[in-house]
């Protein structure tokens, strides 16, 4: 892995749900039906950097996330973590593929066994993964520094399992020792559990790291270095030491969940993602159950984690201005498709993709403009992902959906003949109510002389503005085929005149700095800056 | 009153003929007597909200506003109970209706309706006062279609209008027996085709495409946007004057988050209903609202125009509250949390100081007093719960850092040594402050 490549390469992943995948179902025959949460989506965290992934509810964030890290089982993609592929993992690799990645979830009421005390939580997986961890390739050294003795008549020696404590550096563990000569013992600082200091005979060996010394003046000065606490006592004090970086007390650590408010305990989850040392973290929403000032405290704990343990955050969330604040770039998703990807105030000043620049729209702003500001909201509820729309996915409800190039036609008319277009394919209008009572009947088909009052009430009930004669025609003519219930001609002939790009092909992500998958900016491979003009 | 005021306040100034104050409510106590202690909800709460008006309240999870909400139109079962204070309700019909009954709860047009029995509140609620929750996937019966939940709002409406001055139980009529024939004979169904028709329109009303075919669906046919729209249309069923809307968009993406704020904006308008907003939300309040009303520890600690509360705050805590919003416009400085978390507000918890005082930062010696409601700089309507009211913050007589740190929680995010944190909440769990009545007086 060179230094350019991304800690975490995402490439084609998908995660599709099945349904009717039943025994019994298979017995009767009935398809499965794939319900596609994660449908090809690519992207790459660098090291340091903080990507954010936003979308609303349902569009696959958290499955990405989750299925990135191998909580649940990929149907296709990889996703490679420092250059290897993480499905392809096992045995002691996954482990410590596991050890670096690590997940604060979203609700800190679930996500806490509630009968364990915070204590336990935090060391749970200090214990899993047998931490601390000592490697018998690893050398270990002293670095003995001297001040006012020969350097020359000290020897030091460090025990093989100080790596435990000391991070190697390329295979080497070292221990920092300074030893000096006192005239006066007992004016010699000694710390209280008289760990880290020793004396002998008018020296005092000092380590800088969190290990024990002794020091015995014989012939020479000898010194040694080992750790002199258990596993339980390292493990105790690493768990202290995290609770209370995460801003709560020590003394803290015998309660139960409950005890804590929703703050503290996402502090306590935050505090487990980080025992085992993890690079790479995948915050789950991990703000959305929290009232704003305390999501503020966490937002900037999580921020000053980062700067400390240099860690890569995919930050998940629905919140856009939570997704502002902390992300370095930010991928959008929609029904299960990353839609844009940009670097973060790119993407917040210069939304390319329609969707996103509805998503930036529809959040109220905390300002006293808010109430005058022009707002350009989306309508309609996003599709099922069971049966996702073809083409761009956003089409249903884009409101810069892409006329054929030949039709002169308003944007919003043409979004409304779009929209009649998809009730009609999906045979979502009720043909039996219009009109008054019995006015029309159906089961023999609309009578020739009643056929054009039919199409009149229909077109009234579908369609909110008045059309251009020419489309006014070529709809009417659709509505008429509806007269018999001819679903199909009516959508076909609505299809032939109307039918978009965005329908026929699925735009594509491109590659570079802010890529869009959006027609409105030409292919990929000849991708330009400004957006086609609206014809 | 202070000199600087807004265009908008003057304006609101001239207009104040037609305007009417149609909901007030007086030094609001609600508590609820639990196993753990008495818990002061709502400890004193005053609330003008006028006629046509958008009135908000804010604040953090636990900080009463919904108890507010559901104390106004009566929603409190044991063991809450509202303990003191006045709910005045203006309505000339209504108060004539009930005067020769209730003469000392009525006073002109305005009623209390803490006054009146329990089965006239009640009477009141769909037909003038009627409510919208914050999750719409469980305020509906699962059972029973979306069409038909609405018709029964509907038709608990009309019997109820067919006789207005009834002012008992409107369901009481229907019993298991009708019930029963229901199933059997479809004449003797609850729900008339008439209240059915309506369903229809109200739910067109609120921009349900093909009304007709939706209303015989079920609730969980329905997404979580449609849904809201259709609790929306249950709740206009008895056009009530006062709508009040609990979180109505919590639960909700920002997309459809902005379709149904659209959809009261609109509705508010052609219906000139009064909208009691509770929200946490401040973009939300900025986007509806006239009147805002922060709450905190069962206290409105601020409250004002829009522009008071937003743009000219004296409260430490609306101050908090605004700087620890991520702004999505700005470049991404460190937010300004309020340390610490949001008080207990078990009585015997709570002290006689300002409630704010140990997470505030300009917490002086009076803040040990508890502050009552002064007016503040802003518009005619702008008053805020603080001593800063009245006097410049003043270095010299602040209080000293850790000052709480005896008595009461820690803050959370500042990283505090172990040593200074550890007695703190032990003294707090172990021995709870003495005095017992905090919060009580004003």
């Amino acid at each position: 892995m060179s230094a350019d490549d991304p800690l975490v390469r995402v490439d084609g992943l998908q995660k599709y749900f099945w349904e009717n995948d039943s025994l019994l179902d298979r017995l009767f025959g009935d398809d499965p039906v794939p319900v596609r949460a994660v449908d090809g989506v690519s992207f790459d965290i660098r090291e340091g950097e903080t990507l954010g992934l936003v979308g609303e509810s349902g569009c696959g964030k958290s499955t990405t996330g989750e299925t990135l890290l191998g909580l649940q089982d990929p149907t296709d993609g990889r996703v490679e973590f420092e250059g290897e592929n993480v499905y392809d993992l096992s045995g002691d690799d996954l482990t410590d593929f596991r050890r670096s990645a690590q997940v604060v979830f979203q609700d800190p009421f679930s996500s806490l066994d509630p009968r364990m005390t915070i204590g336990d939580i935090v060391t749970q997986p200090l214990s899993i993964h047998d931490w601390p961890w000592t490697d018998g390739d690893v050398e270990t050294t002293v670095d003995v520094r001297t001040d006012g003795i020969s350097r020359d008549i000290v020897t030091a020696t460090a025990a093989d399992d100080i790596d435990t404590v000391v991070d190697p550096v390329d295979g080497v563990a070292t221990a920092h020792v300074t030893v000096r000569a006192i005239d006066d013992e007992s004016a010699a600082d000694v710390d209280a559990d008289g760990r880290s200091v020793d004396l002998a005979s008018g020296v005092v060996a000092e380590v800088e790291e969190d290990l024990a010394v002794a020091v015995d003046r014989d012939d020479g000065i000898v010194v040694r270095v080992s750790v002199d606490r258990s596993t339980a006592q390292l493990r105790r004090d690493r768990v202290t030491d995290l609770v209370e970086r995460v801003g709560l007390s020590a003394d803290q650590l015998d309660r139960y969940p409950h005890e804590f408010s929703g703050g503290q305990r996402q502090r306590i989850g935050i505090a487990r993602a980080l025992a085992l040392e993890p690079e790479f973290v995948v915050l789950d929403e991990p703000t959305s159950a929290l009232d704003v000032s305390v999501q503020a405290q966490v937002l900037n704990l999580l921020d000053d984690l980062q700067a400390e343990f240099d860690l890569t955050y995919l930050l998940i969330s629905h919140d856009l201005s939570v997704i502002r604040h902390v992300c370095d770039r930010v991928a959008v998703m929609y029904l299960g498709e990353i839609v844009e990807v940009g670097p973060v105030d790119d993407l917040f000043e210069d939304p390319k993709h329609p969707y996103t620049n509805a998503l930036l729209e529809s959040v109220p702003r905390a300002s006293t403009d808010e109430r005058d500001r022009d707002r350009e909201t989306l309508s309609g509820d996003v599709p099922s992902p069971r049966d996702p729309p073809s083409g761009c996915r956003f089409r249903t409800r884009c409101p810069k959906v892409i006329p054929p190039e030949d039709l002169e036609i308003e944007q919003e008319t043409y979004r409304d003949l779009m929209s009649l277009r998809e009730r009609v394919e999906r045979r979502d209008v009720s043909l039996e109510s219009v009109g008054d009572d019995g006015q029309f009947d159906l089961e023999d088909g609309v009578s020739d002389e009643k056929r054009p009052a039919f199409v009149a009430a229909l077109k009234d009930r579908l369609l909110e503005r008045d059309l251009p004669a020419r489309h006014d025609e070529i709809v009417e003519t659709a509505l008429a085929e509806l007269a018999t219930e001819d679903w199909d001609a009516a959508a076909a002939r609505l299809r032939e005149h109307y039918e978009s790009v965005c329908e026929r092909k699925q735009p594509h992500l491109g590659n570079g700095h802010h890529p869009v998958a959006c027609h409105l900016y030409g292919e990929a491979s000849e991708r330009t800056e400004t957006p086609r003009s609206d014809p | 009153m202070l000199s600087t005021r807004t265009s908008r306040a003057k304006a609101a100034e001239v207009l104040a003929d037609m305007t009417e104050e149609i909901l007030r409510v007086e030094g609001l106590k609600t508590r609820f007597f639990t196993d753990e202690g008495q818990v002061n909800a709502v400890d004193g709460v005053d609330i003008a909200i006028e006629r046509g008006d958008t009135y908000g309240i804010v604040g953090e999870s636990g900080s009463g506003k919904s108890v507010t909400a559901r104390s106004i139109i009566d929603l409190i079962e044991s063991p809450g109970e509202i303990t003191d204070g006045r709910i005045l309700y203006r309505n000339q019909e209504f108060a004539d209706g009930i005067r020769d009954d209730n003469p000392d709860a009525v006073d002109g047009a305005w009623v209390d309706l803490r006054g009146v029995s329990s089965s006239v509140r009640r009477s009141l609620r769909g037909s003038n006062f009627s409510m919208i929750f914050q999750d719409p996937q469980s305020s509906f019966n699962p059972t029973i279609t979306v069409g038909e939940q609405i018709a029964e709002a509907v038709e608990v409406q009309r019997r109820a209008s067919a006789n207005p001055r009834s002012t008992r139980a409107r369901s009481k009529e229907y019993t298991l027996t009708s019930l029963a024939l229901g199933t059997i004979l479809p004449s003797k169904r609850y729900v008339t085709p008439a209240s059915r028709e309506r369903a229809i329109e109200l739910l067109e009303l609120v921009g349900i495409p093909d009304p007709v075919e939706r209303a015989d669906e079920y609730p969980h046919e329905y997404s979580g946007g449609m849904l809201q729209r259709a609790m929306i249309a249950q709740a206009l069923a008895g056009e009530p004057d006062v709508l009040v809307a609990d979180e109505p968009t919590t639960a909700l993406d920002v997309t459809i988050q902005a379709q149904i704020l659209d959809l009261l904006d609109d509705l508010q308008e052609e219906l000139g209903m009064t909208i009691l907003l509770i929200t946490h939300n401040l973009g939300v309040v900025a986007r509806m609202c006239d009147r805002v009303g922060v709450m905190y520890a069962g206290e409105i600690v601020e409250r004002g125009t829009l522009e008071d509360v937003f743009d000219d705050h004296v409260h430490p805590y609306t101050r908090g509250l605004l700087g620890s919003v991520p702004d999505l416009e700005g470049a991404s400085d460190r937010l300004q949390p309020i340390p610490g978390n949001v008080p207990s507000l078990l009585d015997h918890e709570m002290n006689r100081r300002c409630h704010f005082a140990d997470r505030c930062p300009k917490a002086m010696e009076a803040c040990l007093e508890h502050p009552s409601e002064h007016s503040a700089r802003g518009s005619d309507h702008h008053a805020a719960r603080c001593v800063l009211t009245r006097t410049e913050y003043d270095e010299a007589r602040a209080l000293a850092d850790g000052y709480f740190d005896e008595a009461d929680r820690p803050a959370g995010d500042k990283h505090v040594g172990p040593d200074e944190r550890d007695e703190t909440l032990d003294e707090d769990r172990q021995h709870p402050p003495a005095e017992t009545t905090g919060g009580e007086h004003q």
